[in-house]
């Protein structure tokens, strides 16, 4: 429980925000507009879950909403030119991967700061996809929407495999080397390298399954409508950070829960919702948003420094 | 003569660990007092008291005749107090002017820089000195003495009368230290008093006029130089009893496990190291601060490579160029630093455990929890670990325990060599014991050990044979039974037993 507190808080204080809810809006629990809410951020938890892993690596990834952007239109294109799901599935996350790649390879191999390299890239894809778009939509053709489903069927589709996913991963973490490998990393580079694992290769392949996930994140949201839009994934960087740190992932490095990012995403998506069923002004949104985020990191401020005393 | 700095009886504790027992010294205007003593010996700590980086526990400081009751960095560089470090403490990207006008001219913050008179005094100052360095120079292009030059430029500017140098011939040539001797000597005519402290008998013999000898946190004495000789300053720095029992050295030295033949590495100083190390062996590594012996591990452990001469372990002649080739040929390394590489002071001592043996607890990729915590458990139990369990966090632990945690890393590894270095730096003297003893068993249970310490009477107290470094290289192998003077005499290049090759 104590080593768990952090993100047990931030699960109480969404249980908090919904039983406010429960209380003064219960108009919040109506079926259809709280799927559409969850299918929404459904997506975003996989890029969520990805940046929880490159921050506890001790790195930054910034491109993550121009990298949504380039593998949405690329999914919107391939599927308008008949490529059949499972297809466009692989060049989606290919895609992604590829990217997150190119990330990599300038953090790690020539050991670049992440936050220069990603701003460079989250400008360059962003602004080549402009160029080659002109702003315009792609009309996606009819079997992909909804997975060819129902849309509550294929809203339920996509929560169920995000929640699916994030169990995964989740696990993953805990039991398989590459997930230590992680930890060990973000804490402490050089001890990890001297216990003969290779820092910049982690680092590498966090940006690579960073860019995967964005693939499969894209994908997940092209579904989602009968367009693309191009300027898709603007900001989601920012929403994504903002999950991670609220659940309680030291920006430090080497510490984080995937549970904890979870809790963090939905707290921070219920937001706007609320304010619209408690009648509040939409303004308050980000004030608010930010207040949290404010919150979580002078918590894990106060934390650090109790523990160093 | 006139007093500049009267310490008397000053003590200073770091925790459990008393750095200093009661020091008294004193500093004469117009002299050099040369200040002498081991590794550890406490000469750093006494510099940090005087500069005022470190407050004093006990004792009192006196400057210029009057008792100063609280000294801080500020308020000694008032009092004319200067320091100059064996790495010089200037902003590389800065010119020579503009470090010195950061040094000299007033702190606040919206000043406006008069870079005429800045230039100008920088020109003076260097002029006094007779160093030929442009004021307009960046400091990251001078070499190390030019940057010395500029660290006295700015004693001198600002007028200190009490100048610390540490070291400060550590990196120089034979021709620049010549140039700093001129200027130390100049110094001292002016009527400064200088605190001089080089592990060179010889250039203590060149320059100083007095030699204060520190052990163990105490003033052992303080000679004229004119009235001591080498012998008896060694005798004064060394002169102790093995006190601390030691595990008896009872194994038998099976085949070489490895050996080494003119191994050098240019970029980190190492060079034309020949050595055997036998199965149930321990060899202790001696020498000064700085003489290549950490660089040595490094090496030996893939983390700078060697580029000359041959590595064989068992016979086998091999090349390591990364950690986890050595590991993957049965060397363990223990860092120095334990705190920064040796145990992740955040996680679980379990994870800290099997940091290096991961294709055992994850077959496959996939975690077996028993098995890793199995492992953990049989360490904790085998080493005595104090820990409430495998999944307190390394940083839970004293520093003893860390140590052992650290140590426990590399026996899973289940290595045939094991390097340690500084293996009981930091540690308590109970939890020291235990870890000599382990030490001792693994050496019993057939593992070859190359044990680093600056701890002469480790050293001395483990070890089946004893190398000592200077200047990156073996300088003499030595038995067991070698008297401390001896080694210390080695380690300090002086031949007179004919020990040293």
């Amino acid at each position: 429980m104590k080593k768990h507190f952090r993100e047990f808080s931030v699960a109480a204080a969404l249980a908090f925000v919904l039983l406010g809810l429960a209380i003064f809006a219960p108009a919040f629990f109506q079926p259809q507009p709280l799927l559409s809410l969850l299918t929404r951020e459904a997506p975003t938890l996989l890029v969520a879950c990805g940046m929880a892993f490159v921050i506890i690596s001790r790195q930054i990834d910034i491109s993550v909403g121009s990298q949504f952007a380039v593998c949405s239109v690329c999914v919107g294109l391939l599927a308008a030119k008949g490529w059949s799901l499972p297809l466009v599935f692989i060049a989606s996350v290919s895609m992604g991967a590829i990217m997150g790649a190119f990330n990599g390879c300038l953090v790690a191999g020539l050991r670049l700061p992440s936050i220069v390299v990603t701003l460079a890239t989250m400008v360059t894809w962003r602004e080549a996809l402009r160029w080659q778009r002109q702003g315009e939509f792609v009309n996606l053709p009819d079997g992909l929407q909804w997975l060819g489903l129902s849309q509550v069927m294929g809203q339920w589709t996509l929560i169920l495999a995000a929640l699916v996913l994030l169990a995964l991963l989740a696990l993953a973490t805990k039991h398989l080397s590459a997930g230590r490998f992680v930890y060990a990393v973000g804490t402490d580079a050089e001890a990890a390298r001297l216990a003969g694992i290779r820092p910049q290769l982690t680092t590498f392949s966090v940006f690579v399954f960073m860019g995967a996930l964005v693939g499969l994140a894209a994908m997940m949201n092209v579904v989602q409508s009968p367009q693309v839009d191009p300027k898709s994934g603007s900001g989601l960087e920012l929403k994504v950070i903002a999950a991670a740190v609220v659940g309680g992932v030291a920006v430090s490095g080497g510490r984080g829960k995937l549970w904890g990012v979870f809790f963090g995403l939905l707290l921070l998506a219920c937001i706007s919702p609320a304010l619209t069923h408690l009648h509040i002004e939409a303004y308050w949104e980000k004030a608010i948003q930010g207040a949290i985020i404010l919150l979580a990191v002078v918590a894990d401020g106060l934390r650090t420094r109790k523990q160093r005393n | 003569m006139k007093t500049l700095l009267q310490l008397s009886a000053v003590t200073k504790s770091f925790g459990a660990v008393r750095a200093l027992k009661g020091v008294s010294f004193d500093l004469h205007a117009g002299e050099v007092h040369a200040l002498l003593g081991e590794n550890g010996a406490g000469k750093s700590t006494l510099i940090k008291v005087i500069t005022g980086a470190h407050q004093l526990d006990g004792g009192s400081i006196e400057i210029n005749g009057e008792r100063v009751a609280r000294l801080t960095p500020a308020s000694a560089h008032q009092l004319g107090i200067a320091c100059i470090y064996q790495q010089p403490a200037l902003f590389p990207d800065l010119t020579v002017a503009e470090n010195i006008g950061l040094r000299l001219e007033p702190m606040s913050a919206l000043r406006k820089v008069n870079w005429v008179t800045r230039r100008q005094r920088a020109k003076e100052l260097l002029k006094r000195i007779g160093a030929e360095i442009l004021p307009d120079a960046e400091v990251r292009s001078l070499s190390m003495p030019e940057q010395q030059l500029v660290e006295i430029a700015c004693a001198l500017g600002a007028g200190a009368r009490i100048v610390i140098m540490d070291e400060p011939t550590a990196s120089l040539t034979h021709k620049e230290q010549h140039l700093l001797f001129a200027v130390v000597k100049d110094l001292r005519a002016s009527g400064v008093g200088v605190v001089y402290i080089s592990h060179r008998l010889e250039e203590i013999f060149q320059l100083a006029d007095r030699v204060t000898v520190l052990r163990d946190g105490q003033s052992v004495g303080t000679n004229k130089v004119s009235e001591i000789n080498e012998s008896g300053m060694i005798k004064l720095m060394v002169g102790r009893e093995v006190s601390t029992i030691y595990p008896p050295s009872e194994s038998e030295t099976g085949n070489v496990v490895l050996s080494l033949k003119k191994l050098g590495c240019a970029s980190c100083g190492v060079k034309n190291i020949s050595l055997d190390v036998r199965a149930g062996e321990i060899v202790g590594m001696a020498g000064l601060v700085g003489a290549g012996r950490t660089e040595l591990a490094r090496v030996l452990f893939g983390i700078m490579p060697a580029d000359s001469g041959e590595i064989l372990l068992n016979g086998q002649l091999i090349t390591i160029s990364t950690p986890k080739e050595a590991v993957a040929h049965g060397i363990a390394y223990v860092p120095e630093d334990r705190r920064r590489h040796g145990v992740i002071l955040e996680m679980p001592i379990a994870h800290n455990m099997t940091m290096a043996i991961h294709d055992r607890v994850f077959p496959g990729a996939w975690l077996r929890c028993g098995a890793e915590k199995q492992i953990a458990l049989d360490l904790i139990r085998d080493l005595a670990v104090k820990a409430y369990g495998p999944e307190a966090p390394g940083g839970s632990l004293s520093g003893g325990n860390q140590q052992k945690v650290s140590l426990a890393r590399w026996l899973a590894t289940k290595p045939k060599l094991l390097i340690l270095d500084e293996p009981t730096q930091g540690v308590d003297v109970g939890a020291k014991s235990e870890i000599h003893k382990i030490i001792r068993r693994l050496a019993k249970e057939g593992l070859a050990v190359l044990m680093i310490s600056s701890d002469l009477p480790e050293v001395l107290g483990m070890s089946d044979r004893i190398a000592v470094m200077r200047g990156g290289t073996i300088t003499a192998m030595l038995p067991a039974k070698t008297d401390a003077h001896e080694v210390m005499a080695v380690a300090l290049g002086q031949t007179e037993n004919g020990a040293a090759k």
